[in-house]
Parts: structure tokens; sequence; C-alpha cells
């Protein structure tokens, strides 16, 4: 029953990415790829790791995508080009190389033994997020603490690039 | 039996359902009555006894009226906004329990607590997370009406949801360091009792700033007065509504109320203990535990839906950049300070 | 849970992967690029989970699990900041250009 709930989740992902990347009208981007990070979301649930799903959702699909919504709304981007148009040789190159690559890690992965998963230390005692929370302020502390001079970092620099020359 | 479970759910769901679905009717006919004892006027008291068929009247005007879908706008988009509106608000209710099972048991499977998904650890991220997806319900009927008014309406209000979304997780994480847990049932089992000898243990009076916070952000998600600014029919045309009618506005409107009582039900959960009583100690039962911890959570939300009515009838509506101020400026310096009060309380011992 | 195979998940990431890449190689619009940039990131992701997921019962690697879903977090994190750096310059490329086609904004060429 899971495996099943898991490859329609993966189907769900993979059309829905080929959409995010072939549609022509960039807000249909955008919403393939709410429904790509949803299908994720609940793939890493499947896995046992809720706390990241949880995360996964509020903080891709709920944050970021809607900044990339903002911005295409902001600039009235209306509707791009056709996939690989006009560079045909460029567009045939690089669809092949990534394909080969795509299908070269397929069979490296099919190489190794499909050891059973078992239960995450966390599923039987509440959860993931005690165990990730003692980590991030324990052990993990100086990387919390880095990550959030990241975004300080990255607020400051998107509000001056963005900001509006006054003179 | 494998049956029994599902059958369980199955009930739960129903009731949950049962519950929001029904709130919608008789929130128009409060708000219309509420709104008219606060404005001393007489308020809809044609259509049957005190006005009380007058929703029943207004979903069949609403569901008669024309269907228009103006020519240039963008047809899926425009049709996909308000199912999500909808689907969003209800999804977010199966984390939220509404009642004690109080050692219930129903075909020899106990209940678990009045939640439809009991086994979900992450509780109140999860509530969290579908809430955040209502952003683009907004933002996409706004853009695909094709209509700059609609535009405005949509780009304000999903980024009032934004901002205030940041208030509301920080005003949260407070209760949640009280409680030790992200399941709503150990939050609420958690206010059981006294502090300090004499209040009643609730969040509403070990975190009061808190809950402040908690209660104006959700006022902000939910977009109601006083800050309901991108909807308002005397500003920007009605906002992001402007280009919806009938089915799809009834819709919207149906979203918007479910998810002020998924709203009534977090702030009982939440801050004012739930399903207990302040200071009596209700340990009933089976059956009777059930029933008078779902009527007492009932009274609650009740009083709650009650509250959105008055406050939005009594205050005059923040001007948009005055709300955006409100909400960065002094609602997440608010609630971090709520933050680092129950921190402090915690290590000292007092909470 | 040990009903899915964790070969499959790491499948399923080698997929998105090069369907990322294709989008990156392929389009011209510069907020495009990115969205599949994004794809690519969350392969990465996936491929975490799926380690984290494989070693989560391992006897000599208690830790490997909880490391898999802290990288994850701090990957989400990152990602977060790096969109929102991307976004501001491409507000100012179009303030400049006009237009964010990426083979327009070639002032820089030798």
């Amino acid at each position: 029953m899971v495996t099943y709930v898991f490859l329609v989740a993966a189907a769900v992902a993979v059309l829905f990415s080929v959409f995010a990347i072939a549609l022509r009208s960039p807000v249909l981007n955008v919403l393939s790829l709410v429904v790509v990070f949803f299908a994720m979301a609940a793939i890493f649930a499947l896995l046992g790791m809720d706390f990241l799903a949880a995360i996964q959702i509020i903080v891709y699909s709920g944050a970021i995508l809607v900044l990339f919504l903002f911005v295409i709304m902001l600039l009235n981007i209306r509707s791009v080009e056709r996939l690989g148009s006009g560079r045909a040789l460029q567009a045939g190159l690089g669809a092949l190389t990534a394909i080969g690559l795509g299908i070269a890690i397929v069979a490296a992965v099919s190489t190794l033994s499909p050891a059973p998963g078992a239960d995450l230390p966390g599923s039987a005692a509440g959860g993931t997020v005690v165990l990730i929370g003692r980590a991030l302020l324990g052990s993990h502390l100086f990387a919390f603490e880095f990550i959030t001079l990241v975004l300080v970092a990255a607020i400051v620099s998107a509000v001056y690039l963005a900001r509006r020359e006054s003179r | 039996m494998w049956w029994a479970e599902i059958l369980v759910i199955g009930i739960k769901l129903a009731m949950l359902l049962a519950i929001l679905l029904t709130t919608v009717p008789v929130m128009v006919w409060v708000e219309r009555r509420g709104s008219a004892l606060i404005q001393d006027r007489l308020g809809p008291n044609r259509v049957g006894p005190f006005g009380l068929l007058q929703p029943v009247v207004d979903a069949v005007k609403l569901i008669t009226k024309e269907n228009l879908v103006p020519d240039n706008v963008n047809r899926f988009l425009f049709v996909l906004a308000p199912a999500m509106a909808l689907t969003v608000a209800l999804s977010t209710a199966i984390a939220v329990p509404f009642g004690n099972d109080s050692g219930l048991e129903l075909f020899g499977q106990p209940i678990r607590g009045f939640i439809v998904a009991p086994d979900l650890n992450i509780g109140i991220l999860y509530i969290f997370a579908i809430a955040s997806l209502g952003v683009y319900a907004t933002v996409l009927a706004g853009w695909s009406s094709n209509n700059k008014y609609s535009l405005y309406g949509g780009i304000r209000a999903s980024a009032q949801t934004i901002s205030y979304e940041l208030a509301m997780t920080i005003s949260v994480v407070g209760v949640l360091m009280a409680a030790g847990s992200l399941h709503l049932h150990q939050v609420v089992e958690s206010q059981a009792g006294t502090w300090l000898g004499v209040l009643p243990r609730w969040n509403v009076c070990t975190q009061l700033v808190g809950a402040i916070t908690f209660m104006v952000a959700v006022f902000a998600e939910t977009n109601r007065l006083p800050f309901d600014l991108p909807e308002a029919e005397a500003e920007l045309v009605s906002g992001y509504l402007t280009e919806y009618s009938s089915m799809k506005y009834a819709a919207f409107f149906m979203g918007e109320y479910v998810h002020m009582t998924v709203a009534a039900m977090l702030m009982t959960v939440l801050f004012f203990g739930g399903w207990t009583l302040p200071w009596i100690d209700l340990s009933f039962v089976g059956w009777l535990g059930a029933v008078a911890s779902i009527l007492i959570f009932g009274a609650k939300v009740a009083f709650f839906l009650w509250f959105f009515v008055w406050v939005r009838w009594t205050l005059p509506r923040f001007r948009f950049d005055q709300l955006m101020a409100l909400g960065w400026k002094v609602m997440v310096p608010l609630s971090v300070l709520n933050f680092l009060w129950v921190g402090t309380a915690i290590a000292m011992g007092i909470l | 849970m040990n009903a899915i195979p964790y070969t499959w998940v790491l499948a399923l990431s080698a997929m998105l992967f090069s369907i990322g890449t294709v989008g990156v190689l392929l389009r011209r619009n510069a907020i495009a690029i990115f969205l599949s940039l994004e794809i690519m990131l969350n392969s990465a992701n996936l491929a975490f989970v799926a380690f984290a997921y494989r070693f989560a019962a391992e006897p000599g690697l208690d830790g490997a699990a909880l490391a898999g879903q802290l990288f994850v977090f701090f990957v989400i994190g990152v990602a977060a900041a790096e969109a929102a750096v991307g976004l501001a310059l491409f507000i100012a490329l179009h303030r400049l250009k006009e237009s964010i086609d990426v083979d327009r904004a070639n002032i820089l060429r030798w």
C-alpha cells in the first residue's frame, strides 16, 4: 500500500516537473512546481520524515514559490518561448547530455543492493521533531546560527539589489 | 478488524465536516443579525422566524445567479482559485482536536481523541503548512481576473497573509515550548490545572502577549476587519473578488468562513484550554465525557466566532501601509518577546 | 516503513535531476532557468533523504539518519536565501535591459 502511494507520488512529481520546464506560461510553471514540491513532501512523509515534509511545504511551496510568483507578476512576464527554440543544435546536445546523465545515474543506482530501510529513530518517540530540535540546538548549533547569518545577508542584499535608484 | 479503524476515522471526519459546513450558513445569519444589533437596526427578519432562513435564501440566490466569466481571463486559473481556497481551508481542519475521547471505544477500537488524524505528530506544523498554500488562491484570483483592481487586491492580500504568518508562527512557538509537543492533544492536556495557585493554566494567562499576537495575526490571516482591505467593498471595488459571481464567489466565502472557524478552533485549543473548564476538573468517562468535552469546546468556538463578528463591526479598517507596519514592526517583535518570556519562565521553573 | 526500496527513491532523484538539467540548459528566460534549478536542488534533497532512510538502523552509523535530515534542512534554508538574491538580481536586470532573456545579458562578452 505504501509502495503504491510512493509510485503515485513519484509519477506526479516527474510529470509535473516536465510541465514545469516545458509549459509556456510562467505562472503555470510555478504552479506545476508547487505540485512537484507537494509530491516530494508526500515522499518525505512516506519515508518517515514528517518534520522535513512540513518544512518543505512551508518554506518551498509557501514562501519561495510565492516569491517567484510575485516577481513574475511584478515584471509582467506574459509567456515564454518554446523549449529550446532558435538553437536547435545546442538544444539537442543539451537534452541528450542531461538524459544520458539521468540514465547513467539510474543504472548506477540499480546496482546497489536494496537493503530494507528500517524505522527511523524518531518514529516511535513522538516524531523526528524532538531529535532534530535537539541536534540543531546542540551538536549543530554553529551551523544553525550561521544559516541565520546567511539569511540576513540574503535579505540585505536582495533589498539593496532591487531598490529603485533615487536620483 | 481492518475496517473498524477506517470506519472510526470516517465517522470523525463526517462529524468534523458537518460542524464546519453547517457553521457557514449559521455564520451568515450571525453576521447579519449581529451587525444589525451593533449598528442599532433590525437586520433580516422577514424570511422565517428571526430571519433564520435567510442563509437558505442567500444560498439559493448565489446558486441561481448568472455565472459570469469575463472574456480575457485565464480560465483555468480563474476556476482554480476559489476551488483552492475552499480545499485548503477544509484540509487544515483534520489536525485540530475537537473533544476528549475519555477512553471511548467504538467497534472495539479506541477512538484516540476526536481528531481525524491522531498519529500526526507534527500537528500544528501541518496546519501552518496547508494554510500557507492558501496564499496562492488569493494571488491567482487577483492575477487571473485580468483587472488592475483585482491585481492590487490580490497582491495586497497575499503580502498581508505572508507577513502575518510569521507573527502567528512565532507566537505559537511559545505555546509549543510550554506544552513540550507539537501534537494539539498534548497542548490541550498541558493546560490542565492551575498556575500560581489561582489562575487556570490556560496559555492565555501564562502567555498573554502571545495570545494577543496570535489573535491579531489570525484576524489578518482570514482577511477579516480590521485587516480586510484586499476585499473591502468600498476600496478597490471588492479587490480580488471583483470578477467573481455566483458559485465561485460562494466558494470563496465558504472558504473564508471555514478558515475563520478553524482559526477559532485553533485559538481555543492553543490558548484557551480546549475542552477543559477553568477551575473545575471534569473527569467523566465514556460517552458522557466525550459529549461534555465536545459541548464545552463548541461553546468556546462559538464565543470566538461571535468575537470575530463583534470586532468586524466595531473597528475601522487599517490602511495598507499601516497594516504592513503593524505586522512587521509590532507583531513580530512582540511575539519574539513572548517567546523569550516563555523560555525564561520555563528555565526558572515558573511555568 | 520498509516497503519502499531506497534505490527507487534514488532513481526518482536521478530522473528529477536530469529533468532539471534539461530545463536549465534549454530555457532562455531567467526565471524558468531558476525554476529548473530549484528542481535540481530538490532532487539532491531527495537523495539525502533516501540515504538517511537507508542507514537509519545501521548499527555503526547512529546519527546518520539525523545528519541526513539536518542536511536537507540546511539545503532548504540556503535555497531560500539563494532564491531571494537571485530574484533581486533578475529585477535589477529587467530594470536595466527591459527583458530577462539571458541571451540578451551579453554586455560583458569578450
